[in-house]
């Protein structure tokens, strides 16, 4: 097709039902509106059939009262809520363990990764046994394992772990003292706010004296310095006052302050230590891809042993890492949904299972469900396409 | 993942699935040459493989007494276990011909889902387990409690009800399947266990090593009528289902028993003559033989001996007839004459 639009003169005048063009142009139109009436077909007789069978549809659902609690919720819920609460309380609970999740298997994933290419015989033979196993027993086996290793290992109410009376441990979950800021507390925020900006705009003023003047400024030091103690002065100067609300044992279980039941810790711990073991291959291959010509000639160059890691090698790893990386975070994004199996009240779990259980609406259900999935997933592999862009070679 | 392929493959086969397919389902049934019937998982007592692999019990009896008034075989029956999420859209995708699973028959249900109750084969209502160390004696104890329930139930909808009608608070643990419910409370992870009675009673004494170390509280929350239903939209099929149910009913009130269905061929009483076909023809508007009840106690026996055999005093589940006693002995099992 390029040849010949590149190079119309030369072509042969064909008639009107020979020309390629004409053609390409038909056939495209063709197999289009068949995928179209194939589309039409399935939802006509979707409809038909839902109809004959005098089943409600429609998305009026939504604003119906759910009946049905959950027992992990990062927003107010309650059997009085609306279907589209449920709906949220899932969506968010899907974050919640997608994001701790790419957090930690993406820091164990690099340990790992980079433990692989140790020369240590040990320990880059811990490193693959580990990648070996992980990888290959399925996700959901491993899920079990977790759910109910951790249950196990748990006491009894009764026979809960304390410590200082504030952190208790046991079978129903992980309870922490949950802060309650006063209205002062905002002060507090502005700070950690400025001392964050501010470390950006230093780290630029860095660089560019780097460039200027040779001279080097330790950004990160100093970042670390300013972010913890602006906020303290704050707190200090703001006369803020922070109680804490801490568990206590009443009737079954403890009450009060933050927690984090088993089902939610086997799910971050199954899904991290799962896609660490990918991410850590992908780490190795893109370390590995690096010529050792790069690390000889910043040797050569005199740079310290952690300049050369920092500033030759690792990014040009990152042009073969994130990539792959970004499917990794897909996947475990979407693996999230088997947590279903271990009761962790994730989206499909409360949505795909529980709501579309007591309304009876499968195909309302299924195809919302399945457009959360592809626009998590269309927006992760966006924002790193855009790293991705950012950390790639720059061809000139 | 794999929720989610079959829940596709479901949208994509109501699409494509033609609209005779649903039409006479009991000539496709006849075509085929079984049953095809959802059953639980396996709760003792209502429907679960025994020792040789076979599915018995009480929910399975009812998709054996369909096939005998069909095929003259109670054998001709394919079982398709199926959780509580499961198995209202097998039944409307036509992957079973007919859901006699504990189904508790309610109006959203009856009129949002596309399917029609045949009728109520078991009356029952939601009780609390718990441990018998806890020291625990009445659900009105139970605010704050960490509660195993089944998801996508109507026990998770009364449980909801219940906690907040009495002003208590809650945590209700909810899994997929029935099994992992029940492990979950043997594991701690619950202090309660919450499902219809009749199924406390049946996990405690089959899957627990010592029964008595649990006890089920005295307060049952809800009324559940468990039957067996159909899709809505084949009249035919219905009247099969229906009458299936409501001929052991029958059998049971006129004294026609397994052992004796025979002899009765001879009786003069009009009513067990219709119903066992020797007077009249009850079969042809069914689309059945003549003796299709007769065919039915025979394999089969009547409603009283199914309860006997599976969840009866002397079963291992122990459960007295109770209100599922005939109307005729102080309960309230009643069905239509055949006439």
């Amino acid at each position: 097709m390029a040849n010949q639009d590149a190079t119309p003169e030369v072509a042969p005048k064909a008639s009107f039902f020979n020309d390629p063009k004409i053609r390409g142009i038909f056939y495209q139109v063709l197999v289009a509106a068949l995928v179209l009436s194939a589309f039409y077909m399935i939802a006509v007789n979707t409809a038909a059939n839902l109809e004959r069978q005098n089943k409600s549809t429609g998305f009026d659902f939504f604003w119906s009262t759910s009946g049905f609690d959950i027992f992990f919720t990062l927003i107010p819920y309650g059997r009085a809520s609306y279907y589209w609460e449920a709906f949220l309380v899932g969506l968010l609970n899907t974050l919640l363990v997608s994001v701790i999740g790419i957090f930690f298997a993406t820091i164990l994933g690099f340990l790992v990764g980079v433990a692989r290419l140790s020369k240590n015989w040990i320990v880059s033979r811990l490193a693959m046994l580990y990648v070996e196993i992980l990888r290959n027993v399925p996700l959901l086996l491993q899920l079990f394992f977790w759910y109910f290793a951790v249950l196990k290992a748990m006491p009894g109410v009764k026979q809960s772990y304390e410590w200082l009376g504030a952190i208790v441990l046991n079978r129903r979950g992980l309870y922490l003292p949950a802060p309650q800021p006063d209205d002062k507390f905002i002060f507090v925020v502005i700070a950690l706010l400025i001392a964050v900006v501010g470390s950006f705009i230093l780290r630029h003023w860095a660089l560019r004296r780097l460039e200027a003047t040779g001279k080097r400024f330790p950004v990160l030091w100093t970042a670390i310095g300013v972010i913890v103690l602006l906020p303290l002065l704050a707190w200090l100067l703001s006369g803020t006052h922070m109680t804490f609300e801490l568990p206590v044992l009443a009737g079954f279980n403890y009450r009060g302050g933050l927690s984090l039941p088993p089902e939610f810790m086997a799910l971050a711990l199954g899904l991290t230590l799962y896609t660490a073991a990918f991410i850590a291959e992908i780490v190795r291959a893109g370390i590995n891809a690096v010529s050792s010509g790069q690390t000889e000639a910043a040797q050569s160059l005199g740079l310290k042993d952690n300049d050369r890691l920092r500033l030759v090698v690792i990014p040009q790893a990152m042009r073969v890492i994130v990539p792959p990386l970004t499917s990794q975070y897909l996947n475990l994004t979407k693996n999230s949904s088997l947590a279903a199996a271990i009761g962790y009240p994730e989206l499909v779990s409360v949505f795909m299972g529980t709501t579309l259980n007591q309304t009876g609406r499968a195909i309302e259900v299924v195809f919302i469900t399945m457009l959360v999935y592809l626009t998590l997933s269309l927006s992760t592999s966006a924002f790193m396409n855009w790293y991705n862009a950012r950390v790639s070679l720059v061809e000139r | 993942m794999h929720k989610k392929l079959v829940s596709l493959a479901l949208a994509a086969s109501m699409g494509f699935t033609a609209t005779a397919a649903f039409a006479d389902t009991l000539e496709d049934v006849k075509a085929k040459g079984y049953l095809q019937c959802g059953v639980t998982g396996g709760v003792a007592g209502f429907s679960a493989p025994d020792a040789n692999n076979n599915w018995t019990g009480l929910e399975v009896d009812y998709c054996r007494a369909v096939a005998a008034a069909i095929f003259n075989d109670p054998d001709k029956v394919r079982y398709t276990p199926l959780t509580s999420t499961e198995r209202f859209a097998a039944l409307s995708s036509g992957e079973i011909d007919v859901l006699s699973r504990t189904t508790t028959w309610t109006m959203s249900r009856d009129t949002q889902l596309g399917i029609n109750f045949a009728g109520t084969m078991f009356y029952d209502g939601q009780g609390f387990m718990v441990r018998a160390a806890d020291g625990i004696s009445s659900a009105k104890d139970l605010s704050g409690a960490a509660i195993c329930i089944e998801q996508g139930t109507t026990t998770e909808l009364n449980a909801a009800d219940y906690f907040a009608a009495n002003g208590m608070e809650y945590n209700p643990i909810v899994f997929v399947a029935q099994d992992e419910v029940f492990a979950a409370y043997l594991d701690g992870r619950c202090d309660v266990y919450t499902t219809d009675s009749s199924a406390l009673a049946s996990e405690r004494a089959v899957k627990t090593s010592d029964p008595s170390e649990h006890i089920i509280l005295p307060e049952i929350i809800s009324k559940e009528p468990l039957g067996p239903s159909v899709r809505q939209g084949d009249d035919t099929w219905l009247n099969i289902a229906r009458w299936t149910y409501f001929a052991i009913l029958n059998a049971e009130e006129l004294g026609v028993t397994q052992a004796n269905v025979d002899e009765m061929l001879g009786s003069d009483n009009p009513s067990i003559k219709r119903l066992l076909g020797v007077e009249g023809d009850f079969g042809t508007p069914l689309g059945l033989d003549k003796d299709w009840a007769y065919n039915i106690i025979k394999h089969l026996g009547n409603y009283g001996e199914m309860y006997e055999r599976h969840v009866g005093p002397n079963t291992a589940i122990g459960l007295e007839r109770g209100i599922n006693a005939l109307w005729t002995k102080g309960g309230i099992q009643y069905a239509p004459p055949v006439r």
